[in-house]
């Protein structure tokens, strides 16, 4: 795989940087061409994924996530990182419809919306120290098609 | 955020802006919650056409309001869905629950129907 090029962000845990996250790195990931849906796709779990550690990864607004996007020829692998609260059981946390908050009207469906709309989803995390979501989506545009062909 | 709401008779109808994200999602709840303290409102229909993107935490937000809706033995409507919030509907099963119309005089038109 050859690394094309990477940025990483880091911001306070506030709601107000949910948007932002998504769109810069949606305006990252433009550098692969990739599809309005590609764009969509990769904003939503983004998204999911930042809100996650702001709510549930964090109970103060004055901690740091960590944001790295990293384009290659044919994908971009981002990862979300914060230094929070961290997962008891993965596996429970990414079944449908589960959440540990649903005194906040939470759906339970953000990692099921990442798995969907990403091609890969990984997750690592322990209590007590935090939690890192990669992610991967393939960018299927011709420059890409035929860099792999090569 | 909410914008230009309306009645007609037993139907709120409520045009949803911008980004329903966690971020947004805590002062669309107030608002719609707000409006449905009228107790004489009985279906809510929530066009979407100028929503750009919503996420996961939509789907808590929608299906709340539904619970408020269907012990009032009424329907939530959604309309002028985009391909990004029909995917994220889809994922989520709401199209089990809620009913989507192309535009908002088809949903009024079907609540009408279904109630004689
Ligand atoms: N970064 C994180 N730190 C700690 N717990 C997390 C994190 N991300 C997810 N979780 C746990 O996984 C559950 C499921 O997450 P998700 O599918 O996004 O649903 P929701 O956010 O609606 O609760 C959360 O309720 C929470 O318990
Ligand atoms: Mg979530």
């Amino acid at each position: 795989m050859n690394l094309r090029n990477e940025m990483r962000l880091e911001f306070l845990s506030r709601s107000q940087n949910e948007a932002f996250a998504r769109v810069a790195v949606a305006a990252f990931a433009a550098q692969l061409d990739p599809t309005l849906e590609e764009i969509a796709d990769i904003k939503t779990a983004v998204s999911e994924a930042v809100t996650n550690a702001i709510i549930h990864g964090y109970d103060n607004p004055n901690e740091y996530v960590q944001l790295i996007t990293q384009i290659y020829d044919d994908c971009v692998v981002i990862e979300v990182i914060d230094h929070g609260k961290g997962i008891e059981d993965i596996e429970l946390a990414r079944q449908p419809l589960y959440t540990s908050k649903p005194e906040l009207e939470r759906s339970g469906m953000g990692f099921t919306v990442m798995e969907t709309f990403m091609d890969e989803v990984e997750v690592n995390s322990a209590p007590g120290q935090g939690t890192k979501v990669r992610m991967v989506k393939y960018i299927r545009n011709d420059t890409a098609e035929t860099e792999r062909d090569e | 955020m909410l914008t230009g709401n309306e009645r007609k008779k037993d139907i709120l109808i409520v045009r949803l802006e911008g980004e329903l994200d966690h971020h947004h999602a805590e002062e669309i709840r107030k608002s719609l919650d707000e409006l449905l303290e009228d107790s004489s409102i009985r279906h809510l229909i929530l066009d979407l056409r100028n929503l750009n993107f919503m996420d996961s935490s939509g789907i808590g937000v929608f299906i709340g309001r539904y619970k408020t809706i269907s012990k009032r033995g009424g329907q939530v409507c959604i309309t002028n869905v985009n391909p990004q919030l029909a995917r994220i509907l889809d994922v989520s099963g709401l199209y089990r629950i809620l009913k989507v119309y192309n535009t908002v005089e088809q949903a009024v038109d079907g609540i009408r129907g279904e109630a004689v």
